[in-house]
C-alpha cells in the first residue's frame, strides 16, 4: 500500500548526500520547512548547492546552513538581507567563500517549471539587454529580443505544505505556496513538511494543489528528529 | 519658486492615474504608498508577485499572519474575491501581459524608456534582482515613480542610463515630484508640470531633452 508518510525527520531526509543540489521552498518567511532545514543541519551535509528565492533571514532557515559552512553555491533571485552576522550570505559572499548564480525571480521559477515539465528551456524577454543576459543565446521573436534560459532541476526539494494524505497529495497555506508546487515537479526526491496529516478522502480533489505523484515523503511538523 | 510634490502628493497623483478596475503591481518603496490614495469609489486589484491577487491592507498589530505577506515581506490581508497561486502562475500574469499597470521605483530612466532600478551590488556588496526585471517586462503599462533628481541634484532622467539596466525601452510614463512625462518613440513629452515651474527650469534638472506636451498643471 502506497504510504508516503514518514514518522521522523531523519527518515524524511534519508539518502540525501554531501554535494546534493537542494531546492528550498519559501519566499521571505512564508513557506520554508524549518523542521527539514534543521534536519539537514543536524546531518552535517556539506558542499550543498541551494536553489532558493532568498538568502536567509533572522529565522533558523537557510541561514543556519550558511553559518555552518554547509553551502557551496546559492542559486537565488534576492540573496541580500539586512543580516550582517559573521556567516550571513552577505559576509560569505564578500569574503569569496560562496558562489552565487543570480536569476530574476520569474525566470528562476520558469526554469524549474521547464525541468519539471520535460522541456529543454525557453526564450524570455526578461533580462534582455542587461548584465544578466551576458553570455546567453538571444533571438528576436515578434520583434523583441529574447534570452534563452535553460531548465533547472535538483536532487532534492524541501517544501512546506498545510495538509497531506498518505498519497502525498498536498495543500498549502496562503503565500507559503510560492515556489513549492513548481519545485515539487523539478527534483528527484521531494519531501514536504506539513501542518497535519489527513485521512485519504479528506482533501477535496478540487483543492489539491500538488498531486501526490510529485511527492516522495511527507513528514508532520513537530515529528521526532 | 514652486514647491515640488511631497511623497504623499506623488502617491496621490499616481493613484488618480490608475483606472477603476485595473490590475496593478506596485513595486517596493514609493509605489507602496499608492494604495492609501486610491480615489473613493474606485476599485483596483493589487497583485503581489509572491502569489496574491487583491491584496488588502496590513492587519492591526498582533493580528499578522506570517504566511500572508507581500513581496516586500510585510504582513498584508486578502480582500474579498482575492486568490492565491504559485510563483510560476504569478510571473505568467506579469510576463504574459495580464496586468494593466506596473508602477516601479527607479534610480534612473532614459529617454528611450530604459529602466535602471536593480542592485548589482557594486560598491556595497551583494547583487539582488528579485522580481525587478520580470516586473519591468510584460505589464500593459510600465510607470516609474521617483524624485525628479538625486539627492545631490543630479538628473535621473537621462539620455542614457549610467547604472546597470533592468530592462530596455519599457517605461511609458514617469511621475516625478516636478512633472509627469510620457515616453514616446520621438522622445520625452511633458504632460504635466509643477505650477510656476518653467519648461526651461525643468529641463535644467533633466539630462534628456524634454518637449512640451499638454503641459497641464501638475496637481496632487
Amino acid at each position: 500500500m502506497l504510504d508516503r508518510r514518514v514518522a521522523s525527520f531523519t527518515e524524511a531526509i534519508a539518502g540525501i548526500g554531501h554535494g546534493a543540489t537542494i531546492m528550498l521552498g519559501g519566499f521571505g518567511g512564508a513557506g520554508t520547512p524549518l523542521g527539514l532545514v534543521a534536519a539537514v543541519h543536524r546531518a552535517g551535509l556539506r558542499d550543498l548547492t541551494v536553489i532558493a528565492n532568498n538568502g536567509g533571514s533572522a529565522e533558523p532557515d537557510l541561514r543556519i546552513w550558511l553559518e555552518a559552512g554547509q553551502v557551496r553555491k546559492l542559486v537565488c533571485s534576492y540573496p541580500k538581507s539586512k543580516l550582517h552576522t559573521t556567516a550571513s550570505f552577505t559576509t560569505l559572499y564578500l569574503a569569496g567563500k560562496i558562489e552565487l548564480e543570480l536569476v530574476p525571480q520569474g525566470t528562476l521559477v520558469e526554469r524549474m517549471r521547464c525541468a519539471g515539465a520535460g522541456l529543454g528551456g525557453f526564450y524570455t524577454p526578461v533580462g534582455a539587454g542587461t548584465a544578466l543576459a551576458e553570455g546567453k543565446e538571444t533571438r528576436m521573436i515578434n520583434g523583441r529580443e529574447h534570452v534563452l534560459e535553460m531548465p533547472l532541476s535538483a536532487d532534492v526539494a524541501l517544501l512546506r505544505g498545510r495538509q497531506a494524505d498518505r498519497l502525498g497529495n498536498l495543500t498549502y497555506n496562503k503565500t507559503a505556496r510560492n515556489f513549492a508546487p513548481v519545485m515539487a515537479t523539478a527534483a528527484k526526491l521531494v519531501v514536504a513538511e506539513v501542518e497535519e496529516f489527513v485521512e485519504l478522502g479528506a482533501l477535496d480533489p478540487e483543492t489539491v494543489v500538488t498531486p501526490g505523484i510529485f511527492v516522495d515523503r511527507v513528514v508532520q511538523k513537530g515529528a521526532p528528529q | 519658486m514652486s514647491t515640488p510634490l511631497s511623497r504623499e502628493q506623488m502617491a496621490r497623483r499616481v493613484a488618480r492615474a490608475i483606472p477603476d478596475g485595473a490590475f496593478v503591481n506596485l513595486g517596493i518603496g514609493l509605489p507602496d504608498m499608492v494604495p492609501d490614495h486610491i480615489p473613493a469609489g474606485n476599485e483596483i486589484f493589487l497583485h503581489s508577485e509572491n502569489g496574491i491577487l487583491h491584496v488588502g491592507p496590513r492587519p492591526p498589530a498582533g493580528r499578522e499572519d506570517w504566511d500572508l505577506i507581500n513581496a516586500g515581506k510585510q504582513p498584508v490581508s486578502l480582500r474579498t474575491g482575492g486568490s492565491f497561486f504559485d510563483s510560476a502562475l504569478s510571473f505568467a500574469m506579469m510576463r504574459g501581459g495580464h496586468l494593466d499597470v506596473s508602477v516601479l521605483g527607479a534610480f534612473q530612466v532614459s529617454e528611450a524608456g530604459d529602466l535602471a532600478n536593480w542592485s548589482t551590488g557594486l560598491g556595497e556588496g551583494v547583487p539582488a534582482v528579485g522580481g525587478a526585471m520580470d516586473l519591468a517586462v510584460g505589464a500593459k503599462q510600465i510607470w516609474v515613480m521617483m524624485e525628479h533628481t538625486a539627492r545631490d541634484g543630479r538628473p535621473r532622467i537621462l539620455r542614457q542610463c549610467s547604472y546597470p539596466l533592468t530592462a530596455t525601452g519599457v517605461v511609458k510614463r514617469i511621475f516625478t515630484n516636478m512633472a509627469v512625462i510620457a515616453v514616446r518613440p520621438e522622445g520625452l513629452e511633458v504632460e504635466e508640470i509643477l505650477p510656476g515651474l518653467s519648461l526651461e527650469a525643468l529641463q535644467a534638472s533633466t539630462d534628456a531633452t524634454l518637449r512640451p506636451g499638454a503641459m497641464r498643471p501638475l496637481e496632487a
